[in-house]
């Protein structure tokens, strides 16, 4: 098998090395290690898969049916900053519409897309268990909750300084 | 009946109420796990976990002291305990405020859980956009490992547990026990036949207990008040819906919140005296009483019971927002209980628009394997996408009752029941709405899901 041209930075080998650690099976790691690798690259690439497949000894049919089945796996390069705007019923009483519609205003770009200059792409999210404090936003990893058109244009511009 | 209580929720807006000192000083720190490890067998802990009639809160409402007694030791294979903090049902904000607010609950209840199950390692399956709950967990994890509480020797017993984060990478099916444990084994997130439960081979092919994350950080409370006691705090004990649990709030309500309450608090104490009232002071138009999977209740629906014998007999004649929310009540009802917040929409919120938004969601969010789910919910919502835009014909209407009772009964597990039942709710509630954007009385452009909060706005409109 050829050697994947990717490599996880010492820090993240020693993260490996203890999820490892956590199963039974080299398999179970599956999901954290792409976690770890996305976080360094912003997207699973096909080297990546090839790199995680090949560390865990798996299939890489394996590990691309993994990434295409969940959400959170970028399958291409996203912006630096990622926005998703929660469109889920709880918060869509609570005017996530509107979230949405400034977020799409001020950025320039509809949801699914990514600004010009590669800064922020924006997305809807279904329910992320803020519906108590809705509207709310992920921006990267954090949240923003109890949203208002103030709070929201104060974080788009953050991201687009 | 509103009973306030504060067992699980004790560290919550405490300083640092998060880390160990704040649990030791305000809810006895690992004393109760300490106890039930150096003292209690296991048969004696899954007796005792019965008595507390506490129904998993992960929404479908299964006694967990029995789940816990369908754990036979295997000669060979190892047993895991799962715990299920996917949190992802819309309208369910509960978990999460446990995993940042209080952690050690969940870190000690998968001591104790452990140990009564059998299992010496417990997987905590967080879903992964929650990043200061795992943050939170694993800061919880190490500092009990820092102390031997989780180890080799907890408490100086010859128990060991391991507890460990797992983290999901955003797939609402994953929520589904048997999708949980293939996703923990590194696998796509579909769901499993069953059976085999998960009892039997659950996780890597071992017995496996998965519970709800509530579920197991209302375990230490449990054992330290006595499970007995702990039920009698519920006024549905004799229904065997016992103890003290997380009740959410949410949508058009003045006071938004997650609180902790004894058993027993109806609909109507939920929007008025938890949720402060309905924004703008408006009506209800309905209420989903425990995530999106729950149908449908509107407040002029009544309990029907006039045998004595019939369990909901004492709320006979009554509405149905004066019925305790319970998991055997909400049932009564012709809904279910489900995660146990409830979300609540004022007049004016246009049901068809609502309807669809959570269609959209259950089309979104099936995995795929089952044909009846993945091709029903497509068309369930593609065909409200077309009745807002006043395109659908009276029988396209007619069939969406066809499509949802097709996916009843006919998929692997329970998230056809999930997207049909809601779907049939709004359908036998909301006609006349429905058949107003059919015969062009209504527009789609017009719809809104929000209402105004001023109240004197309202009297403008
Ligand atoms: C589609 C679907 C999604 C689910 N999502 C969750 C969830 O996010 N969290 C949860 O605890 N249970 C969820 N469940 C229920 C679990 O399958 C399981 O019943 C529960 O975790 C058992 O724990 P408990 O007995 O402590 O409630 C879901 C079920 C289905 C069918
Ligand atoms: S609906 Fe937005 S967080 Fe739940």
């Amino acid at each position: 098998m050829a050697s994947s041209p990717f490599s996880l930075t010492q820090e993240r080998e020693q993260k490996l090395t203890e999820i490892l650690g956590h199963y039974p099976t080299k398999m179970a790691a599956c999901i954290p290690m792409l976690h770890l690798c996305q976080d360094q690259n912003g997207w699973v690439s096909e080297e990546i898969i090839a790199f995680v497949a090949e560390r865990l000894e798996l299939p890489t049919a394996h590990v691309k049916g993994v990434v295409t089945f969940y959400t959170l796996f970028n399958q291409a390069p996203v912006g630096k900053h990622q926005v998703w705007v929660c469109r889920t019923l709880p918060c869509a009483l609570r005017g996530s519409g509107d979230v949405l519609a400034q977020c799409e205003k001020k950025l320039g770009i509809h949801a699914g897309e990514t600004t010009a200059d590669g800064k922020v792409t924006l997305r809807t999210a279904e329910c992320l268990a803020s519906c108590g404090t809705a509207p709310m936003m992920q921006v990267d990893k954090e949240y923003h909750e109890d949203l208002t058109a103030e709070k929201v244009d104060q974080i788009l511009t953050r991201l687009q300084a | 009946m509103i009973k306030y209580t504060n067992y699980l929720t004790t560290t919550y807006g405490q300083p640092e109420g998060w880390k160990l000192p704040a649990y030791e000083k305000l809810c006895h720190g690992y004393d109760t796990a300490r106890k039930v490890l150096t003292t209690m067998t296991r048969e004696a802990v899954v007796d005792e976990a019965k008595k507390a009639n506490l129904r998993g809160r992960g929404g479908a409402g299964f006694p967990m002291g029995v789940k816990w007694s369908f754990m036979r030791p295997h000669p060979t294979k190892p047993a895991y305990l799962v715990v299920n903090a996917d949190e992802g049902e819309p309208g369910t904000h509960k978990d999460r405020t446990i995993m940042e607010k209080n952690p050690h609950s969940v870190v000690e209840g998968c001591l104790i859980a452990c140990y009564g199950i059998g299992a010496h390692v417990a997987y905590i399956y967080v879903r992964d956009e929650l990043h200061l709950a795992k943050r939170r967990l694993e800061e919880a994890i190490a500092e009990a490992r820092a102390r031997g509480f989780v180890g080799k020797t907890p408490f100086g017993s010859s128990y060991p547990v391991e507890v460990y984060v797992h983290t999901g990478a955003g797939a609402y099916i994953c929520g589904e026990e048997t999708s949980m444990l293939n996703s923990l084994e590194g696998k796509r997130g579909e769901p499993r036949l069953k059976p085999p439960f998960p009892a039997q081979a659950g996780s890597f092919g071992c017995p496996t207990t998965v519970n709800n994350l509530e579920t197991i950080a209302a375990v230490p409370t449990m054992f330290n008040l006595g499970c007995d006691a702990f039920s009698k705090m519920s006024a549905l004990h004799d229904m065997k819906d016992g103890g003290v649990r997380l009740f959410g709030v949410n949508g058009h309500v003045k006071k938004p919140q997650i609180i902790e309450l004894a058993v027993g608090v109806t609909i109507r104490e939920m929007i008025y005296d938890i949720g402060g009232g309905v924004l703008g002071d408006k009506d209800v138009l309905a209420v989903i009483p425990g995530g999106s999977s729950t149908p449908i209740l509107r407040p002029q629906e009544t309990v029907h019971a006039p045998d004595e014998k019939n369990p909901m007999h004492p709320w006979h004649g009554k509405s149905v927002f004066d019925v305790p929310l319970g998991v055997d009540t909400m049932r009564g009802v012709g809904t279910m209980l489900g995660t146990c917040c409830v979300t609540v929409m004022a007049e004016g919120t246009d049901p068809v628009l609502a309807f669809q938004n959570l269609m959209q969601f259950y089309k979104h969010e099936s995995c795929g394997q089952c044909t009846p789910c993945r091709e029903g919910s497509g068309w369930l919502d593609r065909t409200l996408k077309k009745i807002l835009a006043g395109k659908a014909s009276m029988k396209e209407l007619d069939d969406l009752s066809d499509i949802a009772s097709n996916i009843m009964g006919n998929t692997i597990c329970a998230f056809g029941e999930g997207t049909a039942m809601p779907a049939m709710g709004f359908l036998q509630k909301f006609r006349p709405e429905l058949e107003a954007y059919v015969r062009g009385e209504k527009k789609g452009k017009d719809a809104r899901l929000t209402v105004s909060f001023e109240a004197s706005e309202q009297a403008a409109e």
